[in-house]
């Protein structure tokens, strides 16, 4: 099914594999696509990143330069909003991390003997994909509004100060974020404890290792690949995403992220070498972040 | 679509300096070999020996370096594996798991648009005792019955020549010893050229006619199996087929008919006609079967040799007959199998013994003594990379 | 952890509690999805068939058309992506070739790069092409990203087919083109299946992309973003409602024929 994008990351080939014509014919068309629309964009951006307004031009209207000084403008003008990108994306994967590992343990090894019930907890999990990404965070807009039921009831019993608001505020987009990627970081998860060979648990008690060692020294290093592939799938739409942060949405305009810069300097400002320049950076440092989590951890072949 | 005429019997297979090299290592070099039409050969060898590319290249799905495949002589190097009049019952069946048991065997017939492939493929069913489970998948049958299933969908086809690649592996043993004959009997049946990849030395020697043993990508000896036992020619095979005592001297005598080695002190007589070098360091064996132990040093005369004192160091009972390991210093240790005609052993461990044997039963070998040779078991890390090259 | 008494529940315990804090909002969107709202969706007012029945009146249908630019996109993105995505899996399981590095890095890179880069590239790219922003772009951004996760999904299926089964098929006379359409397609298939869905769910939910990319073509999440601001009609709901039963019906009648197919395989 639709989750099975992120359960098939590792399967170990043993074919021999043949050199022939045919290769190259299966290849084409979809590198050449990927070549024209995904690699020259970037490229593109890049150049646009470094375009100077045209001399008494409209708005939107850029002529292609060097410009490097776009670099330290957008940066001196949006650190906070960069720095709260990454800041966002950070917690709110931990906490998806948090949430997803028990619940994939839960269906990956309690439930293995039960595989209908293990079937229908895997469709709950993606089933959040089902309904409109952005129905579903409005939904919590107004399920956690300052007169909703849950704050008003939070207010009653003093666990929340009278005047406060959730709405709006960093941890609401924090929470957004959180929920809206869990089944990123559930599905690779419950792969990589779906295959965990039960015996090594069983021969680590044997060893004299206590319920929690068994679980520090080997379920969770038997899992990393899956730890991997469900932060990294996480954190990266997390730390670019601008629903959550939208003031329409979850936060208010002190919680904008990069994602929000680079939309209204693109599409409102027309700004058009700032949103390159700020998104040439967010890749850069999301980039950077594959690359040392990649070679720290291992797993090479994330594809 | 394929006019190409299928031989009613088998066909002759020649297989012409056949090299194949795949990246970093040689498979096969130069090898020559014919199959004759109607036979049932066996290739015999050690996983990484070479058999399954030497089958694989006949099928038509791996291209030798250099070499010519010929079938009923025509030259089919260049021809592709659809196109040529052999089929394969592969190691795995490789059945199609999406497919009737019915539907698998039609296969074939349909793609060369075979007149009534339905009947045709019924009667192969009916020939294996299947057709009652015709409308079943694969999965649903048990391993002796998908095996029966992937031979019915190659010999419906009546190809001129039948690849089994290590067809009974997956069975458990008895049900292998039952469709070893099976299939035998098929073959008479059929009258097609089957040609038989195996490491299981006594499945060869059950099954066909003759036996071509690999070892590292040639052939070291062909023969008919009882040929092949009772006077192999080199180390590999000695040991590879069945179980050999071997001894490594000079020879220090000769008569018209027979040589005498020094084997660290011990005279070793064997037959000139049975042995495939005459003079300098020769290895020499004899089968454990045809050993006799002795509780005191026996006076046998000239027409045998004998070994002693040793000492037995083990025993193992296996109901059939019993094995002997017995320690002679200087030596080391021979094997030596007694069949048991009266009850229990008749020594036990730790007993003082000599071991005899007729001088017409021993064997000389090819090979050049070298310490590595008198361990036949090729069990080096290339070796194994090969095998599972081989078997992936 | 078994000594202890609830060591044993805890674990399905916090899973009933996960499950339903995932579940929370999509109850709430299907709920709302019968509110007797007037313009904005926001308070209970009352439970009414109407919305559903009015879906394609509300605001000129402006959301029913937003709704089917999304499903032809979704559709014809997901065959191109299908397409192109399991050619390039069956390459890199089957065959040897150069740059295989390079091209494995070509299909990780769009998984690992945020959205709205993404978008602000391709965006930038149609601008300084002078490309106008239509159906046409959106289809042409939303493959893109497909490709790579149709790639990962095809190839663990293309990686669990026995290349003997292949080899059968040559043996018995099938040439190539026969061998492919008749064994190894349909035992693709499943994942090819797998690999559409995906796509189209992704197109059809994605709105960050396609919001860089679509000019003034609406699509279903587009136009949730934008009447976010104004109130969202009850409309909305009904229709991401609908999608939502669709799909969740679908996968759960796929997950239990192949249980009961399963069962049925094992009985014999």
């Amino acid at each position: 099914m639709a989750f099975a994008a992120f359960t098939a990351a590792d399967v170990v080939v043993r074919t021999p594999r043949k050199k022939s014509p045919v290769a190259l014919l299966l290849l084409l068309p979809g590198v050449l696509y990927l070549v024209l629309f995904f690699l020259a964009p970037l490229v593109s951006l890049f150049f646009t990143a470094l375009q100077v307004p045209h001399l008494d031009g409209d708005i939107g209207q850029y002529d292609y330069g060097f410009n490097w000084a776009n670099y330290t403008d957008v940066i001196r003008m949006y650190l906070p909003h960069i720095l709260r990108s990454f800041g966002y994306a950070i917690i709110a994967t931990v906490i998806a991390l948090l949430f997803s590992y028990p619940l994939a343990y839960l269906i990956g090894v309690k439930a293995r003997s039960r595989p209908m019930l293990q079937g229908l907890m895997l469709v709950l999990v993606i089933a959040p994909f089902f309904i409109s990404f952005l129905l579903r965070t409005l939904a919590w807009k107004q399920i956690l509004a300052d007169e909703s039921l849950i704050i008003t009831s939070l207010k009653a019993l003093s666990l929340l100060a009278p005047d406060a608001h959730f709405t709006g505020t960093p941890a609401a987009v924090i929470f957004g974020l959180a929920y809206n990627f869990i089944p990123f970081m559930t599905l690779p998860l419950y792969t990589s404890l779906e295959r965990l060979d039960l015996r090594y648990l069983e021969a680590g008690s044997d060893l004299y290792a206590n319920p929690f060692t068994v679980f520090r020294k080997i379920t969770v290093p038997l899992s990393m690949p899956g730890i991997i592939a469900g932060t990294l799938l996480t954190f990266i739409p997390a730390a670019g995403d601008y629903v959550n942060a939208s003031k329409d949405f979850l936060g208010a305009p002190d919680t904008q992220m990069i994602g929000n810069v680079i939309e209204t300097n693109f599409l409102v400002l027309q700004n058009y070498p700032a949103a390159a320049a700020l998104s040439i950076i967010l890749m850069a440092v999301i980039l950077i972040i594959v690359g040392v989590y990649v070679k720290r951890l291992g797993t090479e072949d994330l594809l | 679509m394929f006019t190409r005429q299928f031989a009613d019997g088998g066909a002759d297979l020649e297989l012409q300096g056949i090299s194949k090299r795949f990246l970093g290592f040689t498979a096969i070099e130069e090898l020559d070999l014919v199959v004759p039409a109607g036979s049932f050969f066996a290739l015999l060898g050690p996983s990484g020996c070479g058999k399954t590319t030497t089958l694989r290249l006949v099928a038509g799905l791996e291209e030798p370096t250099s070499g010519r495949v010929l079938i009923g002589g025509k030259d089919i190097t260049s021809t592709k594996a659809y196109q040529r009049p052999v089929n394969t019952v592969f190691q795995s069946y490789a059945l199609f798991p999406h497919m009737s048991v019915l539907q698998n065997v039609e296969f074939g017939l349909r793609r060369r648009s075979v007149p009534d492939p339905l009947a045709k493929a019924r009667e192969a069913l009916r020939l294996v005792e299947l057709e009652q489970l015709a409308e079943r998948k694969p999965q649903q049958l048990s391993g002796g019955q998908q095996q029966r299933v992937a031979l019915a969908r190659a010999i419906v086809n009546r190809p001129a020549l039948l690849l089994l690649d290590e067809p009974l592996g997956a069975l458990d043993l008895k049900l292998r010893r039952q469709m070893q004959l099976e299939l035998k009997s098929i073959q008479l049946d059929v009258g097609l050229t089957f040609l038989h990849v195996t490491h299981d030395q006594e499945e060869a020697m059950v099954m066909a006619d003759t036996v071509a043993v690999m070892n590292k990508g040639r052939i070291e000896q062909m023969g008919a199996p009882n040929e092949l036992y009772e006077l192999p020619r080199t180390v590999f095979v000695a040991n590879f087929l069945g179980q050999s005592n071997l001894f490594t001297g000079p020879v220090v005598s000769s008569t018209d008919t027979a040589l005498t080695l020094d084997v660290q002190g011990f005279r070793i007589t064997v037959p000139i006609s049975r042995t495939q070098r005459q003079r300098g360091e020769i290895t020499v064996g004899v089968r454990p079967e045809k050993l006799s132990l002795h509780t005191e040093a026996p006076d046998l005369g000239s027409d045998s040799n004998t070994l002693g004192e040793g000492r037995i160091v083990d025993v193992s009972f296996s109901g059939v007959s019993t094995q002997y390991l017995v320690n002679i210093p200087a030596l080391g240790n021979l094997l030596v199998f007694a069949q048991n005609l009266g009850f229990g052993p008749v020594a036990g461990v730790g007993a003082e013994v000599w071991v005899s044997w007729q001088v017409g039963h021993g064997f000389g070998l090819a090979d050049d003594p070298s310490p590595a040779a008198r361990f036949a078991a090729d069990d080096s890390t290339a070796a194994i990379a090969i095998a599972e090259l081989e078997e992936s | 952890m078994s000594r202890f008494g609830f060591g044993k529940w805890l674990l399905p315990v916090y899973g009933i509690i996960a499950f339903t804090f995932l579940l929370i909002p999509i109850a709430y969107t299907i709920v709302f999805s019968f509110n007797d709202s007037v313009k904005s969706n926001i308070s209970w007012r009352g439970f009414t068939f109407d919305k559903w029945l009015t879906v394609c009146q509300v605001e000129n249908g402006s959301v029913c058309e937003a709704f089917g630019n999304s499903v032809i996109i979704g559709i014809i993105a997901t065959v191109l992506a299908t397409t192109l995505g399991t050619m390039i899996a069956i390459a890199l399981v089957r065959y040897r070739f150069g740059a295989r590095g390079a091209v494995s890095l070509l299909l990780f890179l769009p998984m690992a790069t945020p959205e709205v880069v993404l978008g602000a590239g391709l965006a930038s790219q149609f601008l300084a092409a002078g490309v106008p922003k239509d159906m046409t772009t959106i289809i042409i951004a939303h493959t893109m990203f497909c490709i790579s996760f149709v790639v990962v999904t095809v190839k663990a299926r293309v990686a669990s087919i026995d290349p003997t089964l292949e080899e059968a098929g040559r043996d018995l006379y099938g040439s190539p083109l026969q061998v492919f359409w008749r064994i190894t397609f349909p035992l693709l298939f499943p994942g090819i299946l797998a690999a559409a869905l995906l796509s189209f769910a992704l197109s059809f939910d994605d709105f960050i992309i396609t919001n860089f990319n679509s000019g003034s073509v609406q699509t279903f999440p587009k136009y949730v973003y934008i009447s976010a601001a104004r109130g969202i009609p009850a409309a909305a709901n009904v229709i991401a409602s609908a999608v939502f039963l669709f799909a969740i019906i679908f996968v759960l009648v796929v997950q239990f024929s192949r249980a009961a197919r399963a069962k049925a395989l094992a009985k014999h």
